[in-house]
Formats: structure tokens, sequence, C-alpha cells
């Protein structure tokens, strides 16, 4: 299966622009090419002062890789937005509604809805939190939500993000960019601001804080500064004016989380922390970890600390469980899905993976608990011998895996080598939830920058583009 | 604020401060190593240098004889030295990533935009347009440094901390300074010097940014004497050890804590010898052991304040 047709986020099939993308397109075609070109260079040049950058493992310090910014943005009407963000705002829901039940009465398990043995049997089911209960019987409190639009412009999830979902400080960077860039562009088009996520992070993080503290230390736990998200670790705790602290600057006392200041302990109340749960606390999960917390864990259950996002909150983005998320909001919201979730082969089932095995030229498959584009393979782009060696995975442990269709996903005009020529992209929307969710417009927006490309990651060679949501 | 950002934070201040001085130290021994006088007398002098700065024996490790463009190598570019501005610029930038979310951005970006140029900077490059221009390039970053430092940062613990760093660092520095040109300078009587000499003690004010202000202060001759009572004594000018002593006091003091008292009494007590000391009876006493014993002080007090402050304390304190 060959794909031929893509959506076109500025043009329509006919070749004419689209309307929310008619002043833009004029604009562009307006100004002179070296003024783009002197643009582009000087977004490098910025981004590289501000030190906005991955950290690249094992090479020399101040070698971080820029992640590529495109200048092209990708615009999205008022009307598709607020459709979205119901989408959004119901999916969100339901999985921390799920995450809750799974970790108490697991009603949804009972009423026979999802098999017991897929949720009880995973990895990221943690059962040291069943019982426990959270504030608001929140879990995800960030959530970022992956959304692509694929045949003739429809919105399809594509994944869950309910860990430590990241990306945000890059919509935040990229939009401060064009701003500095391009200020009369702004001018001639009404984008919804986006500056305010951080004061809705803090209130967010705050509204959840443990029982009966009324003015809760909130800081950001990171792993440290080589970890490759560490800008956005220290980015999100300067915006929200809040201590940056990695495992070390913290200790547990009689179930109460300290952090070791030049005054002396201080009690902390809410840990925003970007560290995956198998290293939170050397004491109850991996003995290795350096970079956690011993007696966290026991803090925690006994509601003295909240961790954002709670621990366990793996069960509900697994790939696995993926399927089964437009039966939740069913379940728990008595609603219909907004939102198209991908079909998708789960290949433990002999049907589905006898399907994959017939059709992995055509198809995507991927790893149950594989992230960041690795470990996947994009059939129709990929070569006989590159099939040939998944199917002997896939045949191995065929639990592991799970295949869906390739999905032609829409792409934008983007600034490449030999011009400007159309790239996939993918768009990563921040959903937040304490006592209310709130979102601000738009998200990130990736791009595959290689031709042909469907993969996105920014460790796979994608870059950014501004998300701008045109108010109505 | 916590104990390991402090800590960045102080070593982000005195690894600045460091690479500036060693600019200073090297651009008045360049200078003085162009005036005229026999090979072996500009080897003892760059020889001299590195002994202060107790370097010379990783020196040798890495260079059999001692010449200008060795010791400029080893103590710019050199990765492996840990003296060098580059390996300096380098720590200033790593302290201050570990802390950038406590920075003001402007303080960041400049720290960051500090080592990217210094990334590009070679030995051959450097000496095309003149040391000279380098060393001028590393004061002004590090001028713009503490600039924006002043001008950005909230008036809080974080700032005090880096403050102490930059002044704790400045007066061992200046004693190392001083240190070198001593050491082949010794004073003579107040009204007999040299015209050699005169240029020896004037390019040692200059590289402190003190030619200007001796002319104002002494409207006189350069006098061995002034010149240490000037860089010694005086604290209205700005890189002398009572200046710094009296910035490490006043930021210390403010950011007293339980455990702090003995600290910032032994820092009360070296200021307060500054502030009511004689260069004549320093100098009695004799200078270089004067200078040796100010900086094994400045040494112990560099101590101390990481176990008060910037050492995590435990779960049991």
């Amino acid at each position: 299966m060959a794909i031929t047709k893509f959506f076109n986020e500025m043009t329509a099939d006919d070749g004419s622009v689209r309307a929310h993308y008619a002043a833009y397109a004029a604009w562009l075609s307006d100004t002179p090419a070296d003024r783009i070109a002197r643009k582009r260079a000087e977004a490098d040049s910025l981004f590289h002062r501000f030190g906005i950058t991955f950290a690249v493992y094992g090479e020399e310090s101040g070698t971080e890789r820029l992640i590529p910014f495109d200048i092209i943005p990708r615009i999205i009407p008022a009307k598709e937005w607020s459709d979205l963000e119901a989408g959004l705002r119901q999916r969100v829901k339901a999985l921390n509604s799920f995450i809750h039940d799974i970790y108490h009465d697991q009603e949804i398990l009972k009423a026979g809805h999802i098999p017991a043995e897929q949720v009880l049997n995973n990895a990221q089911y943690r059962p040291e939190m069943q019982g426990v209960n959270v504030p608001c019987d929140i879990y995800a409190h960030i959530a970022g939500v992956d959304v692509v639009r694929a045949g003739a412009g429809e919105f399809y999830v594509l994944e869950d993000n309910l860990r430590v979902p990241s990306g945000v400080s890059y919509m935040l960077e990229d939009r401060r960019m064009m701003m500095r860039l391009f200020p009369e562009l702004f001018a001639r088009h009404r984008v919804a601001p986006v500056e305010h996520y951080p004061d809705m992070l803090l209130h967010t993080l705050r509204s959840v804080a443990p029982v009966g503290v009324t003015d809760p230390t909130v800081v950001v736990m990171t792993p440290g500064a080589y970890n490759s998200a560490y800008f956005e670790h220290a980015f999100l705790a300067q915006q929200m004016g809040v201590e940056l602290v990695e495992g070390q600057d913290l200790f547990v006392r009689e179930d109460q989380v300290f952090m070791r200041t030049t005054q002396g302990p201080r009690r902390v109340d809410v840990i925003y922390r970007r560290v995956d749960d198998d290293f939170l606390d050397p004491q109850a999960f991996r003995k290795d970890s350096m970079i956690g917390v011993p007696g966290l864990l026991n803090a925690y259950r006994a509601g003295r600390v909240t961790l954002s996002n709670a621990i366990g909150t793996g069960v509900a983005d697994d790939k696995s469980i993926y399927p089964y998320v437009p039966e939740m909001i069913r379940f728990y919201l008595g609603e219909e899905p907004i939102l198209n979730n991908v079909p998708t082969y789960m290949c433990r089932k002999p049907e589905d993976l006898a399907y994959t095995l017939a059709h992995l030229s055509e198809l995507v498959v991927k790893e149950v608990h594989g992230a960041g584009g690795y470990g996947m393979l994009v059939g129709p782009a990929s070569t006989k011998e590159e099939i040939a060696t998944f199917r002997k995975y896939l045949v191995a442990n065929p639990e592991k895996y799970i295949a869906q269709p390739t999905l032609a996903l829409s792409n934008c005009p983007t600034f490449v080598e030999s011009g400007v020529a159309p790239r996939h992209l993918d768009l990563r929307p921040f959903v937040l939830s304490g006592t209310e969710v709130q979102m601000v417009p738009g998200g990130l927006t990736r791009v595959a920058l290689r031709d042909g490309s469907l993969v996105v990651n920014s460790s796979q060679g994608g870059g950014t583009k501004d998300t701008w949501v045109l108010e109505a | 604020m916590l104990s390991r950002t402090a800590d960045h934070l102080f070593w982000m201040a005195r690894y600045m401060e460091r690479a500036e001085n060693t600019a200073r130290i090297l651009d008045v021994t360049y200078r003085l190593s162009l005036l005229p006088q026999s090979e072996a007398e500009v080897q003892t002098m760059w020889g001299g240098m590195l002994k202060i700065m107790e370097l010379e024996d990783a020196f040798h490790v890495r260079h059999e004889a001692i010449t200008p463009e060795a010791v400029l190598a080893f103590m710019i570019f050199d990765r492996e030295n840990p003296g060098s501005i580059y390996r300096c610029l380098r720590a200033t930038r790593e302290n201050a990533h570990a802390v950038r979310g406590t920075l003001t951005s402007e303080l960041w970006e400049t720290s960051n935009e500090t080592w990217l140029k210094m990334r590009d900077f070679t030995l051959a490059k450097m000496m095309e347009s003149g040391p000279g221009a380098f060393f001028e390039w590393v004061k002004y970053r590090s001028h713009l440094s503490r600039g924006v430092t002043i001008g950005t940062m909230l008036q809080d613990e974080s700032l005090r901390f880096i403050r102490l760093g930059t002044f704790l660092e400045r007066a061992d520095n200046t004693a190392r300074i001083l240190e070198v040109k001593y050491l082949n300078l010794l004073p003579g009587s107040e009204d007999d010097v040299h015209t050699a000499d005169y240029y020896q003690w004037s390019a040692l004010l200059h590289s402190v940014s003190a030619f200007e202000v001796y002319r104002r202060v002494y409207r006189d001759q350069i006098t061995p004497l002034r010149v240490a009572e000037l860089l010694v004594l005086r604290a209205d000018m700005p890189r002398s050890l009572a200046r710094s002593m009296k910035e490490v006091y006043s930021n210390l003091s403010r950011l007293s804590n339980v455990r702090s008292a003995e600290t910032e009494r032994l820092a009360g007590e070296l200021e307060s010898h500054l502030h009511f000391g004689r260069i004549e009876s320093i100098f009695e006493g004799g200078f270089r052991q004067y200078l040796e014993n100010f900086r094994d002080r400045i040494f112990d007090l560099g101590c101390r304040i990481s176990d008060d402050f910037l050492i995590p304390t435990t779960a049991e304190s």
C-alpha cells in the first residue's frame, strides 16, 4: 500500500491556500528570501546563546545540540482547536478516573471491559499504589497527548504521555522566538497567547498539595544537569519561581520530605518530579538509583508529600492499554469519545499477530513499552532486511508489540536545505489537571525534517514549529 | 536556598574572578617580558609566576622549557590544566548551567556566551592579534558578568553567595599578583627607584587597573611601599585586600546561620587587621611572609564557608 496523498495544513487539494493561512502565506511570499535567511540564522544563534538545547551524552560540555526550529508556524483555526480541546479534556479526565479505579476498586476490570491480566501483569502497574489516596484523586497532573491529523484532516490520538511528558519549554521558547523575530506577524494575526503556562502549572501543583497544607512549598526535581531535558527542568523551575532540586538535595525524616538549605532543613510539600518511577526511591524501586530519595515512597504513601505525576501512571499510557481508552471514556464518563483512536493490532492475540505478520510492509509496529521513537518499524519506509529482522522479533515476543496502520500524517511547508517543502508533523498539547482541568491553546508542534519521514522525535532528528491557535 | 545551589553560585563567581585575575597576571608578566633583559631573566619571571600559581610542577609535566608561548598555551588553553583560563571559563559555565534556573536569563546567557566564544579561540588566533587583546576580552567578559549580576539579580541570598565567591577569590588572587612581583622586586629605599624598576611597578599597577588610581591617590612618584599600601590596605581601591575582605565580611555576616559564628569572627578579624594595619609594620615582618600567611587564612575561610553553608546538612542535623 503506497501512501500518496497527505493532508496539507496550508493548502487545500485544489492548490488554494486555506483561509486561516491566507495572511501568513501572503506575508511569506512578500518577504524577501534574504531577510528570511537572516532571521533563520539569527534564531539559531539566539537558541545557542540562550542555551536552549538538549544534552548529547558523552560530549564535552557546551556541545549540547539545538532542536531545529522552523519559522513557518503551524496554524490551527479557533473552531478546530475548541473541538480538539474538548476531546483532550474528556480523554485526560477518563484516564485519571481509570488510574484511580485501577488502584482502588478496579470496577472497569470487574465489568470486563479490559482483561485484568493486561493491567495487573503490566510492568507499569505499581502494586505499592494499591489503596493509596492522592489529593483530588488526580494522578496525571501533567499530560502530554500526542495528536496527529490524517486522512482528510481528522485528528487521531497517537499516544497519551502520563509519566513525565516533556517539550512544553520548547512550546514557550518557540513562541518567544517568533515574537522576537517577526513581531509584525503577531500584529496581523490574533494568536492565542501561551505564555501563562508556567503560572497555570504552579496553580495546578499548589492545588494538589497534601491535605492541610495551606501554603505549600513546590519544587521541581531533576535527574541533574546532564539529563537530556535539563533545560526544561531548569526553565520551568525558574518560570514558576521554585527551587530546582536533585535527589541529593532532599531527605526524608519521619515520613516528611525536607530539602537541605543554607539555613538548615526546609519542608517540601509538592514535588514536580521529572524522574521516572524506577529511580525515585532506591529503598522501594531500583536499588542502584543515585538520583532518588530514600524513603520517598513511604512519605508519599503516608500522604505527607504530593508527587506530580503520581507513581504508577504508566499503567494508563502503555501502548497495550491505549486501545481501551475509548472504552474508559464510555465507562467513566458515560460519553462517546470525541477524538479518534488509531486502530491497533495487539500482537499478543494470535489473530492480530497473524494479520500483522502478513501486512508488515504497510504497518507501523511499536514496542509496547517503547518511547522516543526507538524500537519501531515503519513498514512502508523500511527495507526488506529491516522487515525481516522485525519479523523475527515479533515471532519471538509477540506480546511486546502492537501494530497500527501507517497514518498518512498531515504535513506543513517547512524550511529545508532545498527551500520550502512539506514535512510531516504532530502536535503535543499539554493538559493540566488539579482541582480543575486547564490548557493553554495549542501545544508543541514537532516536525519530521527528513523527506518522507514520519518520525518527529527530537532524538530522531525532528524539529519544532510555533503553534498558533487563532482566536475567533 | 539549597546548599547545592549556593555552592554552584559561589564557585561560578570564583571561577569567573579567577579567569579574570589569571588574565591580569599573564598580562603583566607578558608586558614585563617585553622589557629589554636577558633570556634567563625572562625565564625566571615566567617561572616565578608559575610558582606562585602553584602550577610549576604541572607545567613541567607538559613542557620541558619555559618559553612565553609554552606558558601562555598552558595557562590559557590547556584543557588538562585546571588553572587555565579555558578551564576556569568552562567551570564558570558548568556551575551556572547547574543553577541556571536561579540566575537571571541575562546572567546565564552572559556566562554561556563567554564559554561559547572561548571555545572558538586558538593559540594561533590569539597570538595573531596579540595576547593583550585576548586578556582584555577576558577582563571585559568578567566585568560584564559582574555588571549583569549586580544589575539584574535580586538582592537576596543568591546574590550574596555570588559576591562572597567573587571577593574571596579576589583577595587570594591580588595577594598572588603582589607575590609575583615581590618575588624578584625586593623593595629598596623609598626614594631609590631605578628606571627599569619604574616599568616593573607601573606594569604591576596596570595589571590591577590601579595606575591612574595610584597617581590620583599619591600624586607622587611610584614607590614599592606605596604600591603595597594601595593594594593591601586602601579599602577604597576596588581590588585591594582590604576592599575584598570588607566585602567578604559584609556578605558573610548577612548570610549568617547557626553554624557560621566562628567563620564570621575570623573574617571580621582579618578585615579589621587590614582596616587598622600600617604598611610599615607589615614590611617589618616581611612582606612575602605576610602575603603567604594572608592566603593561608583565605584558604581556611573558604573551607569554613563550605562546611557552614555549602555542604548539605545531613538528616540528623
